[in-house]
């Protein structure tokens, strides 16, 4: 009669631990940008009280986190421009230029395409080419036109990284047979692409093929 | 005086024996069932506040992931855009359209858009996407074709044996860090190498050998503890 009782018990036990189950899936603590009851606007992330400054976010550094000399635009870059840093420009500027500015900076990105008023300026015009680092920096940072500000997406030393490569577009885009070591062939050929890319890759490069197409036999 | 024809025994000792079966069926129905969509949800497109195309913005007009996911790299978590990442175009673009009606409003307002979370990890699991996309495993890998879905679905189960799957052996699964976000990336093939360190490899389980060695991924003794993602 008890081992049968305790049998009955032991069969409950799984649905006991069902109801468990579920609490341990979904427990009550703040997950990133998740709903919460408990604040009027619903949102779990705060915002710091107006006034405070995170640990490593005191911006003593005016001009990395400006661009600018007192009120005019600064044209020197907060750090030395190696590789690696014109390699993360080339990357963040794919990322989140180039959908409007294109991929070589003359304004015919594909999204303007879509329905904008009006298409971004080119970085080759007269008017950017001299234009200082800071301007760009600037402009980054608060929008200009049309153009939102991308501050939150970008942070600061990706932003400058950004510059230097658009410094780097510019003096592509603008260069002369003089620019051009001796013994270079110019111009470069234009790659051969096998497909278009799917707007989020690039499109693939043919492969070099060492024989030409062989002509029909006659 | 005998109640049960004789036959009875047969009939008995065969519905013993076949209990093994029907009990073992049902354990295997309910394997079955635990591991469905039917309550992984996997494959299932979930009502959204505004039926936002991954589709439409991935592959057609080639926004990269790291656009709207921005905290992707260097954090935990993904990241959901705000308002104000939407409005970076439609406030161009479609700007009178119906649907996204909704993305207006809470630009007005100020007030949030709820989406439904659809790739939801248990709350008892440590998860930090940062550290598999900087150790080689593709966005695709676990999110599935997302430049291929019009609606967004989770497309893994999400299940333990699901996670424990990679981390016992990736070396099946790892990509070159520059084709993480390629949503195109096919691994390598005799017909398609890829390409590492100016090397070509035709290879997978080759080239998530070298790329171990490289991205200093941990061996699967450790990366498969318990502690590792139940911390």
């Amino acid at each position: 009669m008890f081992n049968l009782r305790k049998l009955a018990l032991l069969g409950l036990l799984p649905l006991a631990l069902a109801g468990c189950r579920q609490d341990m899936h979904d427990q009550p603590r703040f997950k990133p940008l998740a709903q919460s009851d408990f604040y009027a606007d619903l949102r779990s992330a705060r915002t710091p009280v107006e006034g405070t400054v995170a640990r490593g976010q005191l911006h003593e550094d005016t001009y990395f986190y400006s661009g600018k000399i007192g009120s005019s635009a600064g044209d020197f870059m907060p750090f030395p421009v190696t590789e690696d840093v014109l390699a993360r420009g080339r990357e963040r500027f794919n990322i989140y230029c180039a959908p409007c500015h294109s991929r070589v900076g003359d304004g015919n990105g594909f999204i303007p395409s879509r329905g904008f008023p009006r298409k971004p300026p080119s970085y080759h015009s007269e008017r950017l080419r001299r234009a200082p680092l800071g301007y760009f920096f600037d402009v980054i940072t608060n929008g200009f036109g049309i153009m939102p500000d991308y501050a939150s997406q970008i942070p600061p030393r990706d932003r400058w990284c950004i510059i230097a490569y658009i410094r780097a577009l510019q003096l592509s885009q603008g260069a002369t047979m003089a620019d051009v070591p001796s013994g270079q062939k110019v111009p470069s050929e234009a790659p051969q692409f096998e497909e278009p890319g799917s707007g989020a890759t690039l499109p693939v490069v043919a492969p070099k093929s060492a024989n030409p197409q062989p002509e029909e036999p006659k | 005086m005998q109640i049960f024809h004789r036959s009875t025994n047969t009939i008995s000792r065969a519905t013993i024996y076949g209990a093994v079966f029907v009990v073992a069926a049902l354990f295997w129905a309910a394997a079955n069932i635990q591991r469905s969509p039917y309550v992984t949800y996997a494959g299932v497109a979930r009502p959204q506040p505004v039926p936002f195309s991954h589709q439409h913005h991935v592959a057609g007009l080639g926004i990269d992931c790291r656009y709207c996911h921005t905290s992707v790299e260097t954090s935990s978590f993904a990241g959901i855009p705000p308002t104000k990442t939407c409005m970076n175009c439609h406030s161009q673009i479609w700007t009178n359209a119906a649907l996204l009606e909704p993305v207006r409003e809470s630009y007005r307002s100020g007030k949030s858009l709820v989406w439904t979370r659809v790739n939801d990890l248990p709350d008892f699991v440590y998860f930090n996407h940062s550290i598999h996309i900087n150790k080689g495993v593709g966005c695709n890998t676990c999110h599935g074709p997302v430049d291929r879905m019009p609606l967004m679905y989770n497309y893994a189960s999400l299940q333990m044996e699901w996670c424990l799957d990679c981390h016992r052996a990736p070396d099946k699964y790892l990509r070159p860090r520059d084709q993480v976000f390629n949503m195109r990336y096919e691994p390598p093939a005799s017909d398609k190498p890829v390409r590492l360190d100016g090397k070509d490899y035709t290879d997978q389980l080759a080239l998530g050998a070298d790329l171990i060695q490289k991205y200093k991924v941990r061996n699967p003794m450790d990366i498969t503890t318990c502690s590792t993602c139940h911390r």
